[in-house]
Protein backbone atom coordinates (compact mmCIF):
# COMPACT_ATOMS: atom_id res chain seq x y z
CA UNK A 1 0.00 0.00 0.00
CA UNK A 2 1.11 3.50 -0.92
CA UNK A 3 -0.09 6.88 -0.17
CA UNK A 4 -1.80 6.85 -4.08
CA UNK A 5 -4.02 3.76 -3.04
CA UNK A 6 -5.64 6.58 -0.60
CA UNK A 7 -7.88 9.83 -0.86
CA UNK A 8 -8.12 12.42 1.29
CA UNK A 9 -11.10 14.10 2.68
CA UNK A 10 -11.13 17.72 3.87
CA UNK A 11 -13.96 19.86 5.00
CA UNK A 12 -13.25 23.92 5.88
CA UNK A 13 -15.29 25.48 8.55
CA UNK A 14 -14.36 29.03 7.49
CA UNK A 15 -14.94 31.91 9.57
CA UNK A 16 -15.02 35.76 8.22
CA UNK A 17 -15.60 38.59 10.63
CA UNK A 18 -17.71 41.04 8.68
CA UNK A 19 -17.13 44.73 8.49
CA UNK A 20 -19.44 46.32 10.45
CA UNK A 21 -18.85 48.94 11.95
CA UNK A 22 -20.30 48.04 15.21
CA UNK A 23 -20.40 44.68 16.94
CA UNK A 24 -23.43 42.25 16.84
CA UNK A 25 -25.17 42.27 19.51
CA UNK A 26 -24.39 45.85 21.01
CA UNK A 27 -22.86 49.63 19.75
CA UNK A 28 -19.38 48.86 20.73
CA UNK A 29 -16.77 49.82 17.27
CA UNK A 30 -15.36 46.97 15.92
CA UNK A 31 -12.19 48.53 14.31
CA UNK A 32 -8.87 46.37 14.95
CA UNK A 33 -5.81 46.92 16.98
CA UNK A 34 -7.43 49.07 18.94
CA UNK A 35 -5.90 49.72 22.47
CA UNK A 36 -7.27 46.82 25.12
CA UNK A 37 -10.76 46.70 26.06
CA UNK A 38 -11.30 50.19 24.85
CA UNK A 39 -13.75 48.71 22.39
CA UNK A 40 -16.08 46.98 25.20
CA UNK A 41 -19.26 47.90 27.01
CA UNK A 42 -21.39 45.75 29.86
CA UNK A 43 -22.85 43.46 27.10
CA UNK A 44 -20.23 42.52 25.51
CA UNK A 45 -18.10 42.15 28.55
CA UNK A 46 -21.07 39.97 29.99
CA UNK A 47 -21.99 42.09 32.88
CA UNK A 48 -25.31 40.57 34.72
CA UNK A 49 -28.20 41.42 33.48
CA UNK A 50 -27.48 42.90 30.04
CA UNK A 51 -29.30 42.12 27.22
CA UNK A 52 -27.73 41.80 23.37
CA UNK A 53 -29.70 43.24 20.35
CA UNK A 54 -29.34 42.00 16.87
CA UNK A 55 -27.19 44.17 14.10
CA UNK A 56 -29.61 44.25 11.30
CA UNK A 57 -26.49 44.76 9.24
CA UNK A 58 -25.43 41.82 10.21
CA UNK A 59 -28.18 39.74 8.89
CA UNK A 60 -27.59 41.79 5.25
CA UNK A 61 -24.08 40.59 5.31
CA UNK A 62 -24.60 37.07 5.68
CA UNK A 63 -27.55 36.91 3.53
CA UNK A 64 -25.03 38.30 0.84
CA UNK A 65 -22.59 35.88 1.35
CA UNK A 66 -25.82 33.04 1.10
CA UNK A 67 -26.95 34.27 -1.87
CA UNK A 68 -22.99 35.00 -3.27
CA UNK A 69 -22.69 31.49 -3.02
CA UNK A 70 -25.74 29.96 -4.17
CA UNK A 71 -27.23 29.06 -0.85
CA UNK A 72 -30.99 28.55 0.14
CA UNK A 73 -32.21 31.72 2.51
CA UNK A 74 -34.00 30.62 5.54
CA UNK A 75 -37.21 32.00 5.79
CA UNK A 76 -37.28 31.53 10.05
CA UNK A 77 -34.33 31.19 11.60
CA UNK A 78 -32.86 31.92 15.15
CA UNK A 79 -30.00 32.50 17.16
CA UNK A 80 -28.45 29.50 19.56
CA UNK A 81 -26.46 29.33 22.97
CA UNK A 82 -23.13 27.19 22.49
CA UNK A 83 -21.97 26.51 26.20
CA UNK A 84 -18.15 26.19 26.99
CA UNK A 85 -16.03 27.95 29.01
CA UNK A 86 -12.94 29.64 28.02
CA UNK A 87 -11.14 32.75 29.68
CA UNK A 88 -12.01 34.64 26.52
CA UNK A 89 -15.76 34.20 26.56
CA UNK A 90 -16.74 35.91 28.88
CA UNK A 91 -20.20 35.19 28.90
CA UNK A 92 -19.16 31.26 29.25
CA UNK A 93 -21.48 30.89 26.24
CA UNK A 94 -21.29 31.90 22.45
CA UNK A 95 -24.29 33.02 20.62
CA UNK A 96 -24.41 31.11 17.44
CA UNK A 97 -27.13 29.55 15.55
CA UNK A 98 -27.70 25.76 15.78
CA UNK A 99 -30.42 23.84 13.97
CA UNK A 100 -31.87 27.39 12.24
CA UNK A 101 -28.59 29.06 10.19
CA UNK A 102 -29.40 31.77 8.35
CA UNK A 103 -28.22 30.44 4.98
CA UNK A 104 -27.83 26.80 3.45
CA UNK A 105 -27.02 24.19 1.11
CA UNK A 106 -25.35 26.50 -1.59
CA UNK A 107 -22.12 25.85 -3.70
CA UNK A 108 -19.50 27.23 -5.28
CA UNK A 109 -16.80 26.33 -8.27
CA UNK A 110 -13.33 25.95 -7.61
CA UNK A 111 -10.71 25.48 -10.11
CA UNK A 112 -9.04 22.42 -10.08
CA UNK A 113 -6.26 20.58 -12.42
CA UNK A 114 -8.87 18.27 -13.73
CA UNK A 115 -11.39 21.80 -14.35
CA UNK A 116 -14.23 23.47 -12.66
CA UNK A 117 -15.35 21.31 -9.37
CA UNK A 118 -18.54 22.21 -7.70
CA UNK A 119 -17.94 22.01 -3.70
CA UNK A 120 -20.94 21.97 -1.50
CA UNK A 121 -21.72 24.71 1.17
CA UNK A 122 -23.97 22.78 3.74
CA UNK A 123 -24.56 25.88 5.79
CA UNK A 124 -23.83 30.02 7.10
CA UNK A 125 -24.71 31.09 10.06
CA UNK A 126 -24.02 34.58 11.94
CA UNK A 127 -22.12 34.33 15.38
CA UNK A 128 -19.99 35.92 17.82
CA UNK A 129 -16.26 36.47 17.99
CA UNK A 130 -14.41 36.21 21.09
CA UNK A 131 -12.28 38.05 23.27
CA UNK A 132 -8.28 37.41 22.71
CA UNK A 133 -5.61 36.05 25.50
CA UNK A 134 -2.22 37.43 25.74
CA UNK A 135 -0.07 35.17 27.40
CA UNK A 136 2.79 36.62 29.24
CA UNK A 137 6.22 35.79 28.46
CA UNK A 138 7.44 36.61 32.27
CA UNK A 139 4.90 33.85 33.62
CA UNK A 140 3.00 37.17 34.97
CA UNK A 141 -0.75 35.26 33.74
CA UNK A 142 -2.71 35.49 31.03
CA UNK A 143 -4.38 38.77 29.99
CA UNK A 144 -7.70 38.68 28.39
CA UNK A 145 -8.81 41.83 26.31
CA UNK A 146 -12.25 41.76 25.31
CA UNK A 147 -12.52 44.03 22.21
CA UNK A 148 -12.93 41.09 19.90
CA UNK A 149 -15.37 39.87 21.55
CA UNK A 150 -18.66 39.95 19.78
CA UNK A 151 -17.37 41.16 16.92
CA UNK A 152 -19.70 39.76 14.30
CA UNK A 153 -18.90 36.40 12.49
CA UNK A 154 -20.21 34.59 9.96
CA UNK A 155 -19.04 30.20 10.03
CA UNK A 156 -19.10 28.90 6.44
CA UNK A 157 -19.24 25.07 6.75
CA UNK A 158 -18.44 23.37 3.46
CA UNK A 159 -19.41 19.78 2.52
CA UNK A 160 -16.54 17.11 2.75
CA UNK A 161 -15.95 17.73 -0.95
CA UNK A 162 -12.70 18.91 -1.02
CA UNK A 163 -10.06 16.01 -1.74
CA UNK A 164 -6.34 17.97 -1.97
CA UNK A 165 -4.06 20.40 -0.27
CA UNK A 166 -4.54 22.07 -3.88
CA UNK A 167 -8.43 21.90 -3.82
CA UNK A 168 -8.73 23.20 0.12
CA UNK A 169 -6.71 26.03 -0.88
CA UNK A 170 -8.72 26.92 -3.82
CA UNK A 171 -11.95 26.92 -2.13
CA UNK A 172 -10.47 29.29 0.46
CA UNK A 173 -9.31 31.55 -1.85
CA UNK A 174 -12.53 31.65 -4.17
CA UNK A 175 -14.51 32.12 -0.89
CA UNK A 176 -12.44 35.00 0.34
CA UNK A 177 -12.48 36.72 -3.12
CA UNK A 178 -16.53 36.17 -3.33
CA UNK A 179 -16.58 37.98 0.03
CA UNK A 180 -14.08 40.61 -1.19
CA UNK A 181 -16.08 41.18 -4.10
CA UNK A 182 -19.31 41.49 -1.88
CA UNK A 183 -17.96 43.57 0.46
CA UNK A 184 -18.78 42.01 3.45
CA UNK A 185 -15.20 41.52 5.04
CA UNK A 186 -12.08 42.85 4.80
CA UNK A 187 -10.62 39.04 4.57
CA UNK A 188 -7.42 39.87 6.15
CA UNK A 189 -5.99 36.41 7.32
CA UNK A 190 -3.43 37.93 8.88
CA UNK A 191 -5.07 40.26 11.03
CA UNK A 192 -7.45 36.85 11.64
CA UNK A 193 -10.67 37.97 10.09
CA UNK A 194 -10.42 35.01 7.92
CA UNK A 195 -9.25 31.72 9.08
CA UNK A 196 -11.00 28.09 8.89
CA UNK A 197 -11.28 25.23 11.30
CA UNK A 198 -10.04 22.10 8.54
CA UNK A 199 -11.15 19.05 8.74
CA UNK A 200 -9.30 15.52 7.74
CA UNK A 201 -9.50 12.25 7.61
CA UNK A 202 -8.37 9.78 4.89
CA UNK A 203 -9.84 6.18 3.52
CA UNK A 204 -8.95 3.46 0.64
CA UNK A 205 -9.56 4.37 -2.88
CA UNK A 206 -12.86 2.97 -3.49
CA UNK A 207 -14.43 2.95 -0.40
CA UNK A 208 -17.88 4.50 0.28
CA UNK A 209 -17.25 4.82 3.74
CA UNK A 210 -15.50 8.25 5.33
CA UNK A 211 -12.64 7.52 7.29
CA UNK A 212 -12.64 9.01 10.92
CA UNK A 213 -11.81 12.93 10.79
CA UNK A 214 -9.62 15.24 12.72
CA UNK A 215 -10.30 18.41 13.19
CA UNK A 216 -7.28 21.73 13.21
CA UNK A 217 -8.94 24.75 14.63
CA UNK A 218 -8.37 28.47 13.89
CA UNK A 219 -5.85 28.28 10.98
CA UNK A 220 -5.05 31.62 9.38
CA UNK A 221 -2.71 31.17 6.48
CA UNK A 222 -2.76 29.36 3.34
CA UNK A 223 0.76 28.15 3.79
CA UNK A 224 0.19 26.21 7.26
CA UNK A 225 -3.63 25.14 5.96
CA UNK A 226 -1.69 23.47 3.28
CA UNK A 227 0.94 22.07 5.16
CA UNK A 228 -0.95 20.66 7.85
CA UNK A 229 -3.46 19.10 5.39
CA UNK A 230 -0.46 17.13 4.12
CA UNK A 231 1.00 15.84 7.13
CA UNK A 232 -2.08 15.34 8.70
CA UNK A 233 -3.06 13.15 5.55
CA UNK A 234 -0.20 11.20 5.80
CA UNK A 235 -0.06 10.54 10.02
CA UNK A 236 -3.54 9.02 9.60
CA UNK A 237 -2.02 6.62 6.54
CA UNK A 238 0.65 5.80 8.62
CA UNK A 239 -1.05 4.87 11.51
CA UNK A 240 -3.87 2.67 9.57
CA UNK A 241 -1.20 1.14 7.66
CA UNK A 242 0.35 0.37 10.85
CA UNK A 243 -2.82 -0.86 12.04
CA UNK A 244 -3.78 1.98 14.16
CA UNK A 245 -7.24 3.30 14.50
CA UNK A 246 -8.08 7.09 14.05
CA UNK A 247 -9.23 8.86 17.06
CA UNK A 248 -11.65 11.10 16.46
CA UNK A 249 -10.05 14.35 17.67
CA UNK A 250 -8.94 18.39 17.88
CA UNK A 251 -5.50 18.77 16.91
CA UNK A 252 -3.65 21.91 17.36
CA UNK A 253 -0.89 22.40 13.74
CA UNK A 254 2.52 23.77 15.16
CA UNK A 255 3.74 26.08 12.72
CA UNK A 256 7.32 25.71 13.38
CA UNK A 257 7.64 22.23 13.70
CA UNK A 258 5.36 21.23 10.77
CA UNK A 259 3.56 18.93 13.07
CA UNK A 260 0.47 18.31 14.77
CA UNK A 261 -0.63 17.74 18.42
CA UNK A 262 -3.12 16.18 19.96
CA UNK A 263 -5.48 18.60 22.57
CA UNK A 264 -6.43 16.70 25.43
CA UNK A 265 -8.91 17.47 27.92
CA UNK A 266 -11.05 19.29 24.99
CA UNK A 267 -12.98 16.43 23.87
CA UNK A 268 -15.35 15.88 26.90
CA UNK A 269 -15.66 19.83 26.72
CA UNK A 270 -17.01 19.15 22.73
CA UNK A 271 -20.56 18.82 24.49
CA UNK A 272 -21.46 22.28 23.93
CA UNK A 273 -25.40 21.84 25.18
CA UNK A 274 -27.15 23.93 22.57
CA UNK A 275 -30.28 25.65 23.47
CA UNK A 276 -32.63 28.43 22.14
CA UNK A 277 -30.86 31.87 23.37
CA UNK A 278 -33.95 33.49 24.89
CA UNK A 279 -32.56 36.74 25.00
CA UNK A 280 -33.37 36.77 21.56
CA UNK A 281 -35.90 37.07 18.83
CA UNK A 282 -36.23 34.87 15.82
CA UNK A 283 -35.40 36.00 12.61
CA UNK A 284 -37.92 36.11 10.07
CA UNK A 285 -37.31 37.10 6.32
CA UNK A 286 -39.46 37.85 3.62
CA UNK A 287 -39.69 37.13 0.20
CA UNK A 288 -38.85 41.17 -0.59
CA UNK A 289 -36.23 41.67 1.60
CA UNK A 290 -34.32 38.97 0.41
CA UNK A 291 -34.91 39.79 -3.37
CA UNK A 292 -33.72 43.52 -2.51
CA UNK A 293 -30.43 41.77 -1.24
CA UNK A 294 -30.07 39.76 -4.54
CA UNK A 295 -30.48 43.16 -6.39
CA UNK A 296 -27.61 44.74 -4.81
CA UNK A 297 -25.06 42.31 -5.10
CA UNK A 298 -21.93 43.24 -7.18
CA UNK A 299 -21.15 41.46 -10.27
CA UNK A 300 -19.20 38.76 -8.74
CA UNK A 301 -15.59 37.04 -9.87
CA UNK A 302 -16.97 34.70 -12.45
CA UNK A 303 -19.02 36.91 -14.22
CA UNK A 304 -15.73 39.59 -14.59
CA UNK A 305 -14.10 36.87 -16.03
CA UNK A 306 -16.46 35.48 -18.38
CA UNK A 307 -16.82 39.46 -19.34
CA UNK A 308 -12.53 39.77 -19.82
CA UNK A 309 -12.24 36.88 -21.82
CA UNK A 310 -14.95 37.49 -24.24
CA UNK A 311 -14.82 41.58 -24.08
CA UNK A 312 -11.51 42.34 -23.66
CA UNK A 313 -9.32 38.95 -24.62
CA UNK A 314 -7.48 38.22 -22.16
CA UNK A 315 -6.41 34.52 -21.97
CA UNK A 316 -8.31 32.33 -19.78
CA UNK A 317 -4.84 32.12 -17.33
CA UNK A 318 -4.61 35.75 -17.46
CA UNK A 319 -8.52 36.51 -16.96
CA UNK A 320 -8.36 33.85 -13.75
CA UNK A 321 -5.46 35.56 -11.99
CA UNK A 322 -7.08 38.95 -12.61
CA UNK A 323 -10.28 38.22 -10.90
CA UNK A 324 -9.05 36.11 -8.34
CA UNK A 325 -9.14 39.04 -6.03
CA UNK A 326 -11.23 41.97 -5.76
CA UNK A 327 -8.30 44.45 -5.72
CA UNK A 328 -6.52 43.32 -9.13
CA UNK A 329 -9.49 43.17 -10.48
CA UNK A 330 -11.10 47.10 -9.78
CA UNK A 331 -7.12 48.02 -10.64
CA UNK A 332 -7.48 46.18 -13.69
CA UNK A 333 -10.95 47.80 -15.21
CA UNK A 334 -9.55 51.07 -13.97
CA UNK A 335 -6.14 51.20 -15.64
CA UNK A 336 -7.19 49.37 -18.80
CA UNK A 337 -10.09 51.92 -19.38
CA UNK A 338 -7.22 54.43 -19.14
CA UNK A 339 -4.82 53.19 -21.44
CA UNK A 340 -7.29 51.00 -23.52
CA UNK A 341 -4.67 48.00 -23.77
CA UNK A 342 -6.25 45.43 -21.15
CA UNK A 343 -3.66 42.92 -22.75
CA UNK A 344 -0.41 45.10 -21.09
CA UNK A 345 -2.33 45.59 -18.17
CA UNK A 346 -3.60 42.17 -17.06
CA UNK A 347 0.67 40.98 -18.05
CA UNK A 348 1.84 44.24 -15.64
CA UNK A 349 0.01 42.70 -12.96
CA UNK A 350 0.61 38.85 -13.57
CA UNK A 351 3.92 39.40 -13.57
CA UNK A 352 5.55 42.40 -12.35
CA UNK A 353 2.81 43.54 -9.78
CA UNK A 354 3.00 40.08 -8.92
CA UNK A 355 6.76 39.75 -8.07
CA UNK A 356 6.71 42.90 -6.37
CA UNK A 357 3.71 41.89 -3.83
CA UNK A 358 5.53 38.47 -3.27
CA UNK A 359 8.67 40.57 -2.53
CA UNK A 360 7.10 42.66 -0.31
CA UNK A 361 4.88 39.91 1.64
CA UNK A 362 2.07 41.86 0.70
CA UNK A 363 -1.48 41.04 -0.56
CA UNK A 364 -3.27 42.64 -3.50
CA UNK A 365 -5.43 45.08 -0.79
CA UNK A 366 -1.96 46.44 0.18
CA UNK A 367 -1.24 48.20 -3.56
CA UNK A 368 -1.44 52.21 -2.85
CA UNK A 369 -1.86 53.55 -6.38
CA UNK A 370 -4.51 53.10 -7.94
CA UNK A 371 -5.49 51.85 -11.85
CA UNK A 372 -5.43 55.87 -12.63
CA UNK A 373 -1.21 55.20 -12.21
CA UNK A 374 -1.09 52.44 -14.05
CA UNK A 375 -2.78 52.88 -16.73
CA UNK A 376 -0.89 56.15 -17.20
CA UNK A 377 2.41 54.16 -16.92
CA UNK A 378 1.09 51.42 -19.80
CA UNK A 379 0.36 54.42 -21.80
CA UNK A 380 3.59 55.93 -21.34
CA UNK A 381 5.51 52.62 -22.77
CA UNK A 382 2.80 52.75 -25.34
CA UNK A 383 3.48 56.17 -27.00
CA UNK A 384 7.23 55.34 -26.63
CA UNK A 385 7.90 58.10 -23.81
CA UNK A 386 9.41 55.32 -21.80
CA UNK A 387 11.15 51.62 -22.10
CA UNK A 388 9.49 48.94 -20.11
CA UNK A 389 13.14 48.80 -18.31
CA UNK A 390 12.19 52.26 -17.15
CA UNK A 391 8.48 50.81 -16.44
CA UNK A 392 9.63 48.54 -14.04
CA UNK A 393 11.49 51.16 -12.15
CA UNK A 394 8.81 53.26 -12.16
CA UNK A 395 6.73 50.52 -10.87
CA UNK A 396 8.75 49.79 -7.95
CA UNK A 397 9.28 53.28 -7.19
CA UNK A 398 5.19 53.62 -7.30
CA UNK A 399 5.25 50.86 -4.74
CA UNK A 400 7.08 52.81 -2.58
CA UNK A 401 5.81 56.34 -2.97
CA UNK A 402 2.29 56.07 -4.80
CA UNK A 403 2.44 59.27 -7.67
CA UNK A 404 1.81 59.59 -11.08
CA UNK A 405 3.98 57.99 -13.18
CA UNK A 406 5.03 61.09 -15.06
CA UNK A 407 5.85 63.22 -12.20
CA UNK A 408 8.04 60.08 -10.90
CA UNK A 409 9.91 60.07 -14.53
CA UNK A 410 10.01 64.29 -13.89
CA UNK A 411 11.68 63.74 -10.45
CA UNK A 412 14.02 60.84 -11.35
CA UNK A 413 15.22 62.37 -15.24
CA UNK A 414 13.85 58.47 -16.60
CA UNK A 415 12.91 60.23 -19.86
CA UNK A 416 13.26 57.93 -22.64
CA UNK A 417 16.30 59.69 -24.97
CA UNK A 418 14.65 59.18 -28.52
CA UNK A 419 17.07 61.73 -30.00
CA UNK A 420 18.91 60.10 -32.54
CA UNK A 421 21.89 62.08 -32.64
CA UNK A 422 22.44 61.29 -29.17
CA UNK A 423 21.77 58.12 -29.59
CA UNK A 424 24.34 57.69 -32.16
CA UNK A 425 27.01 58.77 -30.24
CA UNK A 426 26.29 56.32 -28.03
CA UNK A 427 26.03 53.47 -30.96
CA UNK A 428 28.96 55.12 -32.27
CA UNK A 429 31.32 54.66 -28.97
CA UNK A 430 30.18 50.73 -28.50
CA UNK A 431 30.67 49.83 -31.51
CA UNK A 432 33.91 50.78 -31.62
CA UNK A 433 34.39 49.18 -28.52
CA UNK A 434 33.35 45.76 -29.58
CA UNK A 435 34.86 45.70 -33.11
CA UNK A 436 34.74 41.57 -32.34
CA UNK A 437 30.96 41.77 -32.35
CA UNK A 438 30.33 43.18 -35.46
CA UNK A 439 32.54 40.53 -36.93
CA UNK A 440 30.32 38.03 -35.35
CA UNK A 441 27.11 39.42 -35.98
CA UNK A 442 28.37 39.89 -39.80
CA UNK A 443 28.82 35.78 -39.31
CA UNK A 444 25.02 35.76 -38.84
CA UNK A 445 25.65 34.80 -34.83
CA UNK A 446 22.56 37.76 -34.14
CA UNK A 447 23.14 37.25 -30.38
CA UNK A 448 25.81 39.75 -31.45
CA UNK A 449 23.41 42.53 -31.61
CA UNK A 450 21.51 41.74 -28.44
CA UNK A 451 24.72 42.45 -26.50
CA UNK A 452 25.20 45.69 -28.18
CA UNK A 453 21.90 47.21 -27.19
CA UNK A 454 22.24 45.85 -23.91
CA UNK A 455 25.64 47.63 -23.49
CA UNK A 456 23.89 50.46 -24.43
CA UNK A 457 21.06 50.30 -22.09
CA UNK A 458 23.48 49.86 -19.66
CA UNK A 459 25.32 53.14 -20.65
CA UNK A 460 22.36 55.16 -20.78
CA UNK A 461 20.81 53.51 -17.58
CA UNK A 462 18.02 52.17 -19.67
CA UNK A 463 16.70 55.22 -20.90
CA UNK A 464 17.42 54.86 -24.84
CA UNK A 465 14.79 54.34 -27.09
CA UNK A 466 15.37 50.41 -27.78
CA UNK A 467 13.42 50.40 -31.27
CA UNK A 468 16.32 53.42 -32.34
CA UNK A 469 19.03 51.48 -30.77
CA UNK A 470 18.38 48.63 -33.23
CA UNK A 471 17.69 50.83 -35.80
CA UNK A 472 21.21 52.63 -35.60
CA UNK A 473 23.48 49.46 -34.62
CA UNK A 474 22.05 47.70 -37.69
CA UNK A 475 23.06 50.74 -39.88
CA UNK A 476 26.23 51.08 -37.96
CA UNK A 477 27.59 47.61 -38.45
CA UNK A 478 26.30 46.81 -42.33
CA UNK A 479 28.37 49.54 -43.49
CA UNK A 480 26.69 52.86 -42.53
CA UNK A 481 29.34 55.66 -42.66
CA UNK A 482 29.22 56.06 -38.93
CA UNK A 483 32.25 53.22 -38.97
CA UNK A 484 35.45 53.12 -40.34
CA UNK B 1 -36.55 9.18 32.25
CA UNK B 2 -34.17 9.27 34.72
CA UNK B 3 -30.73 11.35 34.88
CA UNK B 4 -27.73 8.31 36.37
CA UNK B 5 -24.25 9.65 38.25
CA UNK B 6 -22.55 9.11 35.23
CA UNK B 7 -24.48 12.04 33.68
CA UNK B 8 -24.06 14.40 36.85
CA UNK B 9 -20.53 13.87 37.15
CA UNK B 10 -20.01 14.54 33.60
CA UNK B 11 -22.80 17.70 33.59
CA UNK B 12 -21.06 18.98 36.74
CA UNK B 13 -17.47 18.80 34.64
CA UNK B 14 -18.84 20.69 31.91
CA UNK B 15 -20.21 23.55 34.54
CA UNK B 16 -17.38 23.54 36.49
CA UNK B 17 -18.56 22.32 39.29
CA UNK B 18 -17.23 20.24 41.84
CA UNK B 19 -19.71 17.72 44.09
CA UNK B 20 -19.23 15.51 46.50
CA UNK B 21 -20.79 12.02 46.35
CA UNK B 22 -23.73 13.31 48.47
CA UNK B 23 -24.16 15.93 46.22
CA UNK B 24 -23.90 14.38 43.34
CA UNK B 25 -26.50 11.23 44.35
CA UNK B 26 -28.96 14.42 45.82
CA UNK B 27 -28.67 16.27 42.45
CA UNK B 28 -29.07 12.72 40.00
CA UNK B 29 -32.85 12.65 42.14
CA UNK B 30 -33.28 16.03 41.65
CA UNK B 31 -32.51 16.46 38.19
CA UNK B 32 -34.82 13.19 37.80
CA UNK B 33 -37.60 14.60 38.77
CA UNK B 34 -37.28 17.97 37.32
CA UNK B 35 -37.30 16.22 33.73
CA UNK B 36 -40.17 14.30 34.84
CA UNK B 37 -41.75 17.29 35.71
CA UNK B 38 -41.54 18.69 32.55
CA UNK B 39 -41.79 15.80 30.69
CA UNK B 40 -45.54 16.38 30.96
CA UNK B 41 -45.51 18.65 28.29
CA UNK B 42 -45.36 16.38 26.32
CA UNK B 43 -48.40 14.61 26.71
CA UNK B 44 -50.14 17.06 25.23
CA UNK B 45 -51.39 17.20 21.67
CA UNK B 46 -49.51 20.31 19.38
CA UNK B 47 -51.00 18.70 16.15
CA UNK B 48 -52.96 21.45 15.33
CA UNK B 49 -50.32 23.96 16.21
CA UNK B 50 -47.48 25.73 13.90
CA UNK B 51 -43.83 25.25 15.09
CA UNK B 52 -42.75 27.56 17.33
CA UNK B 53 -39.16 28.74 17.34
CA UNK B 54 -38.50 30.74 20.27
CA UNK B 55 -39.98 31.43 23.25
CA UNK B 56 -40.53 34.97 22.69
CA UNK B 57 -43.67 35.92 20.07
CA UNK B 58 -41.57 39.03 18.45
CA UNK B 59 -39.38 38.90 15.66
CA UNK B 60 -37.07 41.23 13.47
CA UNK B 61 -35.69 43.14 16.55
CA UNK B 62 -32.84 44.23 14.95
CA UNK B 63 -30.81 47.28 15.83
CA UNK B 64 -29.16 50.37 13.61
CA UNK B 65 -25.37 49.85 12.40
CA UNK B 66 -24.34 52.87 14.45
CA UNK B 67 -21.70 53.45 16.80
CA UNK B 68 -22.00 54.52 19.96
CA UNK B 69 -18.92 55.05 22.17
CA UNK B 70 -17.70 52.58 24.44
CA UNK B 71 -17.58 52.78 28.10
CA UNK B 72 -14.90 54.13 29.93
CA UNK B 73 -11.98 51.42 30.43
CA UNK B 74 -11.55 51.91 34.19
CA UNK B 75 -15.27 51.87 34.82
CA UNK B 76 -15.47 48.35 32.87
CA UNK B 77 -12.52 47.03 34.75
CA UNK B 78 -13.01 48.35 37.94
CA UNK B 79 -14.41 45.07 39.80
CA UNK B 80 -11.55 43.11 38.29
CA UNK B 81 -9.80 41.10 41.05
CA UNK B 82 -6.69 41.14 39.13
CA UNK B 83 -5.65 43.86 35.84
CA UNK B 84 -2.47 45.09 34.34
CA UNK B 85 -2.38 46.98 31.06
CA UNK B 86 -5.96 47.48 30.92
CA UNK B 87 -6.24 43.75 30.98
CA UNK B 88 -8.08 41.09 33.00
CA UNK B 89 -5.01 39.35 34.53
CA UNK B 90 -6.27 35.86 35.00
CA UNK B 91 -4.21 32.51 35.77
CA UNK B 92 -1.89 30.97 33.22
CA UNK B 93 -3.98 29.69 30.46
CA UNK B 94 -1.89 27.00 28.47
CA UNK B 95 -3.46 25.95 24.86
ZN1 LIG C 1 -20.10 46.36 23.64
Amino acid sequence: MSLLDYEVIIGLEVHCELSTKTKIYCSCPTTFGAEPNTQCCPICMAMPGTLPVLNEKVVEYAVKAGLATNCKIARNSKSDRKNYFYPDLPKAYQISQFDLPLCYDGFINIETDEGEKTIGITRIHIEEDAGKLNHDEFGRGTFVDLNRAGVPLIEVVSEPDLRSKEEAESYLRKLKSIFEYIGISDCKMQEGSLRADVNVSVRKKGSAKFGTRTEMKNMNSFRSISRAIEYEANRQIEVIENGGIIEQETLRWDDISGKTFSMRDKEEAQDYRYFPEPDLAAIKLSDEYIENIKKSLPELPESRKKRYLLDMNLTEKAAKFVTDSKYFSNLFEEASSICNNPKAVSNWIMSDIARILNEREEEPEDIRFSGKELGELVSLIDKGTISSAIAKKILEEMFENPENPSKIIEKKGWVQISDENAIKEIVNKILEANPQSIIDYKAGKDKALGFLVGQAMKETKGKANPQILNKLFLEGILGDNSVK
Amino acid sequence: MSVNKKEIVHLAKLSNLYLSEEEIEKYAKDLTEIIDFASMINSVNTDEINETIAANENFNVFRKDQVIPSMDRNLLLQNAPSQDDGMFRIPKVLN
